[in-house]
């Protein structure tokens, strides 16, 4: 079977963040590049942050769901140039964070809303979260605790 | 001869490493659980950089060996990191005045790196690293001042961290064979401009905190080429015991 660039990129959208499952790796902003040469795909993914430990899980992922589909030949690279930063992230990308509970990152706010009430009316509670790409915040309305995905 | 690009990206790999091993002993220790959550996130952060710099080392040494080779298969006479960076964690205001000290040389070095290497994966990694140096650094300076300020015993605490590490501070700036062979070349910073950029982000937080502690006191050197406080060799005995052990081991 031939793939086309547009076929594989659809294909791709199957892969996800393993720690954030409703998110895929292009909403993400890590899928940076697919070749397509007949039967020979080429992937080039960038970690988030270096030391992420769902890289190499995504990297499987990518090839398992290409083999799945009829694709053979599937080279993933990691590429760290140009540097991955939250801006890349996709609007829809953002909505899904937000709709399943993490905060998204929004450069141009100092406030981070509340993705369960929508209050603006939080709190850092640490700098540091659950994995390296978030930081834990609370509502003071809701009361909820939170997890905002930093700017980066 | 000496392979100084390979020795001048290790002393910094090595850097990461060590300091990665030494913050991921808190892990299920920290004094609460989100400063345990946060130390274990640095040790990742640069465990991650390290592993980049192990990869680059590699193939820069050109002897088919893997990061995995350069961390686990030396001996503490080959690692060439800082002293500083081996030294215990003591208690939490240790743990931090060393991560303080680190954090302001990791992100003015990198800032450096980036704007005078004339090697492409160097500024790479650099470009990298930099933004999780400059959120680590935010944490650990964080920490200093509320420490410093905080109460009589949280002070006492980071002056008797001061005490202990300030010797230890210099090392980092001062330097190398492989730091002299890296500025002339190119592909390296000169040090002289690290540390007065770093200097200033010191300085301002000791005078905030109050602290009685100095740049320009005696300092402890030998790490860059390979000499080590006693500690190291725990480390390792612990980082490398099961490639060792069990040699090829994979998970
Ligand atoms: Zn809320």
């Amino acid at each position: 079977m031939e793939f086309n660039k547009l076929e594989i990129e659809n294909l791709l959208e199957q892969v996800t963040d393993p720690e954030i499952p409703v998110i895929s790796i292009r909403d993400l902003g890590i899928l940076r590049d697919v070749k397509v040469d007949n039967n020979q795909v080429e992937v080039d993914i960038t970690p988030t942050y270096t030391g992420c430990p769902a890289m190499s899980v995504i990297k499987q992922d990518i090839s398992q769901v290409l083999n799945d589909a009829g694709v053979e030949n599937v080279a993933v690279n990691l590429v760290i140039k140009p540097a991955w930063t939250t801006d890349w992230m996709t609007e829809d990308g953002k909505r899904k964070l937000r709709e399943y509970g993490i905060a998204p990152p929004d450069p141009s706010s100092k406030v981070v809303p509340c993705p369960r009430c929508g209050s603006e009316h939080t709190e850092l509670v640490s700098l540091f979260g659950s994995t390296a790409c978030k930081s834990l915040y609370k509502c003071l309305d809701c009361k909820e605790p939170f997890d905002h995905f930093k700017c980066h | 001869m000496e392979n100084q690009l390979f020795n001048y990206i290790i002393q910094h790999a090595d850097n990461c490493l060590i300091l990665s091993h030494r913050l991921s002993e808190w892990c299920g220790h920290g004094p609460v659980l989100e400063q345990d959550i946060a130390m274990t996130n640095i040790s990742l952060d640069l465990l991650g950089q390290a592993r980049m710099l192990y990869d680059y080392a590699a193939k820069v040494q050109g002897e088919g060996k893997t990061e995995d080779d350069l961390a686990y298969l030396r001996d503490a006479w080959d690692f060439k990191n800082v002293q500083l960076v081996e030294m215990p964690n003591g208690d939490f205001g240790q743990t931090i005045m060393r991560q303080f000290l680190f954090d302001t040389f990791n992100v003015t070095f990198y800032r450096e790196l980036m704007e005078v290497s004339n090697d492409a994966e160097l500024i790479a990694i650099a470009d990298k690293s930099l933004k999780e140096a400059q959120y680590h650094l935010k944490w650990s300076s964080e920490w200093m001042l509320r420490l410093g300020q905080g109460t009589e015993e949280s002070h006492t605490r980071l002056q008797n961290a001061a005490n202990l590490l300030m010797p230890y501070a210099n090392e980092v700036v001062i330097p190398s064979e492989a730091d002299k062979v890296a500025a002339e070349t190119g592909y390296g910073v000169d040090l002289n401009n690290v540390k007065a950029e770093r200097d200033q982000l010191i300085k301002e937080v000791i005078t905030e905190c109050e602290l009685d502690a100095s740049l320009d006191g005696f300092s402890h050197t030998g790490g860059k080429t390979g000499t080590h406080t006693e500690h190291l060799g725990y480390v390792l005995a612990e980082m490398q015991f099961l490639q060792r052990a069990y040699p090829g081991l994979e998970w």
